[in-house]
């Protein structure tokens, strides 16, 4: 099986690990993947700080760059959530029939990562191993847009030696919205510190997520306040073999 | 308690709005708790409706028709609200609006007026309008006194004193009635409201009231409460006058069935409110015997004649969405600068305002969605504040203060950098090199100037990695070639 990487512009930038976690898991599991070097931004960014024209042209060079993959796999829930939610909006808005079309076309072809490998490959235990205690921050993207539903919850309880932790009010928000994080950064921030009091209370070693941006909100009050907890891409606890953890012990 | 401005012309942007609600952790305190028992409440009930979904639906579907179809139903209720008694009046703007309810208070030479269950009310700022005109008015719905005598702002639409805590309606209650030795017992304090009510209640022969629903089908008015303090002024006293939105009207009485089960259940938690009056025109030798509804504009048709915002009039003001919103659990209502405030408050002001004002709550919402889930008539609020938010954006594209603001250059300059890969990585590059000087040896940044501090104030910001995962990829096709 084909698949297009779409790394999303800040995975690229800011959390290169996360894409090399997707390779290796991906890859194992037979996917032949490949990386179209001229990818950017999807536009959710602008779109959602009220940004239209600018999160239309990003919109069209998506579907441009990608209308002939087989599939196109996203390790961000909110970057899937922009193109599944807003995309069509957009192209019908500034009347492009033609783009609308063929975004139509490619939707059913558009995978987040738990997404693709639950429903496209059939796959729930890709043979991880992560003897550690996790919490799962269910994104709010992932939750309300694209209802992930149990599945990072079917994927966590296959991976060997991991105790999951249940996480209090898990369907909150941890104040991150993009760009409302420094246009409201008080609201966020007392968002942030709700959020994290939950975390924080299950006493698990790694907080993981579909979405690195929330990870990047709560992994940086973590750091501030010395919580003594690690986030961690769910693709890089899926990634993560016996091999490695020992590896990375040594 | 600093000043609280709910004039949407006169208020503070919402992020300065917040910061003296921020710092106030009794009120904090009481917003989330009061919350959090209502959201428990709520939960239990709507998971013990299996067909809550269906309800949703159908309340939609019921209330898209009526803004398909709004003229046509308010004529028929006009007829049918005529027909049996009672007089309707049209307004376009709130100030049409006081003109005619004072108008109509001078006709009955009336010096008081009781009040109940009208946010549409606080809307049009008729409270102060009717007291510079030198009528004595007062409020009759519990939460309401409080605020009135306390000489303080509804911070929620339903529970609109949920910001007061129970010491704190002791104190208002002892200054304002005179009674030194109350308790905050919440019997005593009942007692207190019950006996201060009955005296307006008796002896003020008009009343002003809200509207929850007008019914096209028979000309009947709804007020859903849970004291019985509205039925008592629906009732007692000689002439009622309703002041309603005009998007409040429901095709027909059976369209109450599914309004109902969701609004007390969306609303304060419960299978049904206490008390739901109806009623239709004027009976007489029962109830007031002059009636008067007075239909409001103030910017609705605006609202109505934008196919993408329409929505935002389906609301039937349940407050689910604020309870639901997290960002309204830490700041409560006040920062809104509305008497509408949360996610609904955050799309109508706004938009009532014709976008001439309040143009920052519609980004003050971190975009989670909660709202458009818990909303029983499934206004798709988010969808709405990205509308609302390109369009504050489109008329800050005129200014040159903001053409500079450091955010939106940001977004501009990354806009060109999206559209071109090589420009992107170019600036990836320079990014790395630029953020080196604020990493510290932890491999993290704990300061950042302009924009950026506004993240480092309460975060920290992992330095950006060596090598971009693009680089990775292209490096590592080059060895298996």
């Amino acid at each position: 099986m084909r698949a297009s990487l779409f790394i999303t512009c800040y995975n690229d930038t800011l959390y290169p690990e996360t894409g090399r976690a997707v390779v290796r898991l991906l890859e194992k599991l037979g996917v032949e993947l490949d990386f179209l070097p001229r990818q950017t931004c999807c536009g959710q960014m602008h779109a959602n700080t009220g940004f239209r024209a600018e999160a239309y042209s990003q919109a069209k060079r998506f579907v441009r760059l990608y209308r002939d993959a087989e599939s196109v796999v996203i390790p961000s829930s909110s970057c899937v959530a922009m193109i599944r939610d807003q995309y069509p909006g957009l192209f019908q808005e500034l009347g492009n029939e033609a783009l609308r079309q063929e975004l139509a076309v490619l939707l059913p072809r558009v995978f987040e990562l738990s997404e693709f490998l639950i429903d496209r490959l059939g796959v729930e235990d890709v043979g991880a191993y992560f003897p550690h205690r996790v919490v799962y921050h269910a994104s709010c993207h992932g939750v309300r847009a694209l209802h992930l539903g149990d599945r990072p919850y079917r994927l966590l309880a296959k991976v060997r030696g991991l105790e999951l932790a249940t996480l209090p009010n898990v369907d909150r928000c941890c104040g991150f919205g993009g760009t409302f994080s420094v246009k409201n950064a008080e609201v966020s921030s007392a968002m942030l510190a709700v959020k994290l009091q939950d975390i924080v209370s299950t006493g698990a070693e790694y907080c993981t997520a579909l979405d690195n941006s929330c990870l990047m909100h709560l992994g940086g009050a973590m750091h501030r306040q010395y919580a003594g907890m690690k986030t961690l891409h769910l693709a890089q606890i899926l990634a993560s073999t016996e091999e490695a953890q020992a590896e990375a012990a040594q | 308690m600093s000043h609280v401005e709910l004039d949407p012309r006169f208020a503070s942007p919402f992020p300065q709005a917040v910061l003296p609600v921020l710092r106030n952790p009794q009120l904090r305190k009481n917003v989330a708790h009061a919350i959090d028992v209502i959201q428990t409440k709520r939960g239990r009930l709507v998971t013990e409706k299996t067909d809550w979904q269906e309800l949703r639906n159908s309340a939609a579907a019921i209330r898209s028709h009526v803004l398909e179809n709004l003229g046509a139903y308010l004529e028929e209720f006009e007829y049918r609200c005529t027909a049996a008694g009672g007089q309707v009046h049209w307004a376009a703007d709130a100030d049409e609006a006081r003109q005619l309810i004072l108008e109509l208070l001078r006709q009955e030479k009336a010096s008081e007026v009781i009040k109940i269950k009208t946010m549409t009310s606080a809307e049009i700022q008729l409270n102060p309008f009717l007291q510079a005109a030198g009528l004595d008015v007062f409020e009759t719905d519990l939460a309401e006194i409080i605020l009135q005598l306390g000489d303080l702002e509804p911070s929620h639409i339903v529970v609109p004193a949920l910001h007061v805590n129970r010491s704190q309606v002791r104190e208002i209650f002892a200054r304002r009635m005179g009674l030194k030795d109350l308790s905050d017992d919440p019997k005593e304090l009942t007692n207190a409201a019950r006996h201060y009510l009955r005296q307006k209640f008796l002896t003020i022969p008009t009343a002003i009231s809200g509207a929850n629903f007008l019914i096209a089908e028979t000309g009947s008015v709804a007020v859903v409460e849970s004291e019985g303090n509205g039925r008592m002024c629906l009732t007692l006293p000689r002439t009622l006058i309703t002041l309603a939105g005009i998007e409040k009207v429901l095709p027909r009485f059976q369209d109450l069935e599914v309004m109902l089960q969701l609004l007390a259940r969306s609303a304060t938690g419960e299978r049904m409110n206490p008390y739901t009056s109806l009623w239709t025109g004027v009976t007489a030798g029962d109830g007031p015997q002059r009636f008067h509804v007075v239909l409001l504009d103030n910017g609705r048709t605006s609202i109505l004649s934008k196919p993408k915002q329409r929505q935002t009039l389906k609301c039937i003001r349940c407050a689910a969405c604020m309870n639901a919103c997290p960002v309204y659990r830490q700041t409560g209502g006040h920062a809104y600068g509305s008497v509408y405030p949360g996610p609904i408050g955050a799309i109508l002001t706004p938009q009532l305002m014709q976008m001439h004002y309040a143009q920052s709550l519609p980004f003050a919402s971190s975009l989670c969605g909660a709202c458009y889930e818990a909303c029983p008539v499934k206004i798709n609020i988010p969808e709405v504040l990205l509308e609302l938010r390109s369009q504050v954006v489109n008329q800050e594209r005129k200014q040159t203060g903001r053409f500079l603001d450091p955010l939106y250059l940001g977004l501009r300059v990354a806009n060109l950098l999206f559209a071109w890969a090589l420009l992107f990585h170019a600036a990836q590059w320079a990014g790395r090199l630029g953020l080196r000087l604020f990493t510290r040896k932890d491999g993290w940044i704990h300061w950042l100037p302009s924009v950026g501090g506004k993240w480092t104030q309460t975060r920290d910001l992992r330095g950006l990695p060596a090598q971009s995962f693009h680089q990775w990829w292209a490096a590592r096709a080059k060895e298996t070639k």
